[in-house]
């Protein structure tokens, strides 16, 4: 008996421990724009506000004269109707009126907007590309390129464990920025079109492949701001954050030549022996964050929309294929080029993608290794 | 002209046919006004039925009940379903009833091709809803389809999207042809173009813009088709092509196609409001004007939708300040609406009240989108679920709540009963509580920064979301409630009068509850 109870706090405390340990941060009060960080988020809140105020009180008059009459005018108090039924002055004024706060509030908006469209370059300009679904940061002046991936671990979304503070806000990697500069994004696509939105600076700009889409900020308070894709772009629409985070100068050095260090590791990897295992490790990890989404765990693709590579052909027995649709995409499908993948990173994920599944026993299981495609990157003659 | 119909009227006095070839062969306006109606019930359902899904899934943060791909087949198809299997075919019905009972008319004056233009919807949907069964699943990309997602990157069934969004706009031109032809030639005489109902008005409007547009977006999927088929590049920047030109394309034929989803609402609301009133309309002749002005302004405010896809500064200003004009003409009606009830003598009888809550959450609407036009402004709301709040809102308690309070205050008129003044009330109210419950919460979940198409969210949307999600089951239950009350009626209940309502105006009331088969054979006198 004793023992039954006990159980049944056993289940009180997990539950509280996770409660604790879980700390969600549901918010009733989430209620209005963000203010942001910037000049420009803040001068865009404030128009915001502006805009709704006068939304509220033309809304309070309206609505005041249309509740007075259905309150006062109904057939109980008023048994006969009146009969006009047209007025000018009246009409007129109530064409006027509107015309006139419309111009009111055309002109800061115009202003901010002028202001916000300010397109020279900045100290630090970087490239954002969208792809589905990640987003790519070139850093244009420091030669700096990486991905940023969803961090929330697959666990969390399905509602295995706990979910953490940033929920569907975190990243493997942020984008860096530092303080007091003009920095300026140069923002397009990959394949579909995304849309690069943060809250905190006022900047949403879609990434449309084929354009080149620009917009700047300058933020003074370090910190770490969280947005969105904000275009749909697919099934991971929702799975693709964008974090930045604003540091000092000095960090802001810091991390570049480190950044431009690890490129320079990453080279040295090429020339290197590789065994199969090695390759197929390395490749397990690429594999999970640019090809499970489409392809699975499991290689099977989805039935109809994206091929399986589990008993593939291209996999099984055709290197020189499958090194080619890695590098050039196929034509009119989902399939990209991942040409923009290291040396390291592609010879590793088609070996990979040629060991596991039973794909080496079914095949000719042979590996790629990274010279192979530096050797592709050759021009052909 | 008369003395050859009142002949015609002499020698056949016939009913309709019995059994299944009446509805599939007529030609009687009232029955296929009947058709259309029942229809986009039926569509009204199974969009809901999406939109369930669509919430439950969103009820707490994580996946749980469906996959983020089928997730997006669901707002896809919820939208199209909605726009245009719900709210158009709706309102084409009422059209078909009601515009040859308005103007004197016998009949619409292409009968024929009025037959052909309902047939042909069955068709459209049953393609689209069957690809949910195809491989790859439906249309996965947005009611708004933009390329290169719905081209290049789409599920194979997209080809059958294309296809049913080609029959849907023959249907669509086919019944604004109709309605243009019958409004220009069978009005009775004395109906002059500024003595006609404003529900013929706005029909005449919304018709010009169908026929303006409908082609565009047929245009618009055709080249997607010749993208995904034949190799052409409009939409691919690969191939040269410009996916910037396709949002261009499809906002040229969206933005008025949300007037043509609203012009026969405020034609609707005004005839109610005047009718519970119990006086003349304020304004018919602004109320004209009005309409027209918003027509032709919708022709020139369709970038605004793409405020973020990067255009120059001069295009982000005209747009800006040409959408917020139509804020004047719009603002013209509803002042004109509260005019009309002011010093009334009114009584709130069920279409009334839907006519009431249209003003007030259709003005709401249009705040929210007076702040969408604000381009800055926009920058922050652009694809969130503000965007969500404020198109539902014009559509929900907009569109949607038009319709029902039209079929409240015409069922009597079409079947000869009136429904149950006690369920109908109950509808309102469950219906008007669980509209705000669902959609007020998503200017706040907007606001606060979720994006709008997102299968799961970040935590800090949880609380609201959840509401939301309650709102919208209430709301959904609510309308098994209307189908209930719609029935009930057309099976029984208190025989109407001829007149129905105390202060209703116009020919539809002249004739008998419920209306003959064949109405005005002979055109009446108007003085």
């Amino acid at each position: 008996m004793l023992l039954k109870y006990l159980g049944k706090f056993q289940y009180l405390s997990i539950a509280a421990l996770m409660l604790i340990a879980n700390p969600i941060k549901a918010d009733w009060f989430a209620l209005n724009m963000t203010r942001g960080i910037t000049d420009i988020s803040n001068e865009v809140f404030e128009l915001h506000m502006l805009i709704f105020w006068i939304c509220v009180a033309i809304g309070v008059v309206v609505f005041a004269v249309m509740f007075y009459s259905m309150y006062a005018h109904t057939k109980k108090k008023n048994p006969v109707a009146a009969t006009f039924h047209e007025n000018t002055k009246v009409e007129i004024a109530w064409t006027i009126i509107p015309f006139l706060i419309l111009i009111a509030m055309a002109i800061p908006a115009s202003k901010t907007l002028v202001k916000i469209y300010d397109d020279e370059a900045g100290d630090v300009n970087i490239q954002v590309t969208g792809y589905q679904w990640k987003w790519q940061y070139n850093y244009l002046e420091d030669d700096i390129s990486f991905f940023a991936n969803l961090s929330t671990d697959a666990d969390e979304i399905y509602n295995l464990v706990p979910k953490g503070e940033n929920y569907l806000q975190e990243v493997d990697e942020m984008v860096l920025i530092p303080v007091g500069k003009k920095v300026r994004f140069l923002i397009t696509a990959n394949d579909v079109i995304h849309s690069w939105w943060m809250p905190d600076f006022a900047i949403k700009q879609d990434a449309i492949p084929g354009f080149v889409n620009t917009a700047w900020t300058k933020v003074d308070v370090p910190g770490i701001y969280r947005g969105k894709c904000t275009e749909l772009c697919g099934k991971n629409h929702g799975f693709m954050p964008i974090v930045v985070k604003a540091v000092e100068q000095d960090e802001y050095d810091q991390w570049v030549s480190q950044k431009k260090d690890v490129a320079m590791k990453l080279a040295e990897l090429t020339t290197k022996e590789w065994t199969t295992q090695e390759l197929v490790d390395r490749g397990e990890d690429v594999y999970a964050l640019n090809c499970v989404a489409c392809h699975q765990t499991n290689g099977e693709g989805i039935q109809g929309i994206f091929p399986g590579l589990a008993g593939s052909d291209i996999a099984l027995n055709d290197k020189e294929k499958h090194i080619e649709i890695l590098m050039e995409g196929v034509q009119g499908a989902a399939m990209n080029s991942f040409s923009y993948l290291s040396e390291v990173e592609l010879a590793a994920v088609i070996t990979y993608t040629r060991q596991a599944w039973g794909n080496a026993e079914n095949g000719d299981g042979e590996i790629v290794i990274p010279k192979d495609i530096v050797d592709y990157k050759q021009p052909k003659i | 002209m008369s003395a050859v119909i009142e002949n015609h009227h002499d020698d056949h006095h016939h009913g309709p046919a019995k059994g299944l070839t009446r509805w599939l062969y007529t030609t009687n306006h009232k029955d296929i006004g009947t058709l259309y109606l029942w229809f986009s019930f039926a569509m009204f359902l199974i969009g809901g039925a999406m939109a369930m899904v669509i919430r439950a899934e969103l009820f707490q943060p994580g996946m749980q009940i469906v996959e983020p791909e089928f997730y997006n087949q669901m707002i896809t198809l919820h939208g199209l379903i909605m726009i245009f299997g719900g709210v158009m075919p709706a309102f084409v019905g009422l059209a078909n009833w009601l515009v040859p009972m308005m103007i004197g008319a016998p009949d619409m004056a292409l009968p024929r091709m009025n037959n052909l233009s309902f047939w042909i919807l069955p068709f459209a949907f049953f393609i689209l809803l069957s690809s949910l069964f195809m491989e790859g699943g439906a249309p996965n990309f947005g009611w708004t389809f933009y390329a290169p997602l719905s081209t290049t990157y789409a599920p194979p069934s997209v080809t059958f999207f294309i296809f049913s969004v080609h029959i849907m706009g023959a249907s669509s031109i086919m019944g604004a042809i109709n309605v243009v032809v019958t409004i220009m030639n069978m009005r009775a005489p004395g109906v002059g173009l500024m003595k006609m109902p404003l529900f013929v008005w706005s029909w005449l409007i919304t018709a010009y813009l169908l026929i303006a547009v409908m082609p565009v977006l047929a245009g618009a999927v055709t080249m997607m088709l010749m993208d995904i088929h034949f190799g052409t590049s409009f939409f691919n920047a690969a191939g040269g092509g410009d996916p910037v030109l396709f949002q261009h394309i499809f906002w040229f034929f969206g933005h008025p196609e949300v007037y043509i989803m609203i012009l026969p609402a405020f034609g609707i609301v005004s005839h109610i409001i005047e009718t519970f009133s119990r006086k003349q309309l304020f304004g018919y002749s602004s109320m004209v004007w009005a309409m027209l002005s918003i027509a032709i302004l919708s022709f020139v405010v369709w970038a605004h939708h793409m405020f973020t896809v990067g255009l120059p500064l001069a295009a982000e200003l005209f747009f800006m300040w040409a959408t917020m004009l139509i804020a004047v003409p719009t603002g013209v009606k509803v002042f004109n609406w509260i005019a009309t009830m002011f010093r009334g003598s009114i009584t709130f009888e069920t279409p009334m009240l839907f006519a009431c809550a249209f003003v007030v959450l259709f003005t709401l609407g249009g705040f929210s989108g007076l702040m969408l036009a604000i381009t800055p402004a926009d920058f922050q709301y652009h694809d969130t679920y503000f965007v969500v709040a404020h198109f539902h809102y014009v559509l929900v308690p907009g569109a949607i709540f038009s319709i029902m309070a039209a079929v409240y205050y015409w069922i009597p008129k079409w079947c000869g009963n009136m429904y149950d003044e006690r369920l109908g009330k109950l509808h309102f109210w469950l219906s008007f509580i669980g509209v705000n419950v669902t959609f007020f919460p998503q200017h706040f979940i907007g606001l606060a920064g979720m994006p709008r198409r997102y299968p799961d969210y970040a935590l800090q949307f949880a609380d609201w979301n959840m509401v939301s999600t309650v709102g919208a089951f209430l709301f959904g239950v609510s309308q098994l409630l209307f189908l209930f009350i719609v029935v009930k009626t057309v099976m029984g209940g208190k025989k109407a009068t001829d007149q129905v309502w105390e202060g209703a105006r116009g020919l539809e009331w002249t004739v008998a509850s419920p209306a003959p088969y064949h109405t005005f054979t002979t055109p009446p006198k108007i003085d």
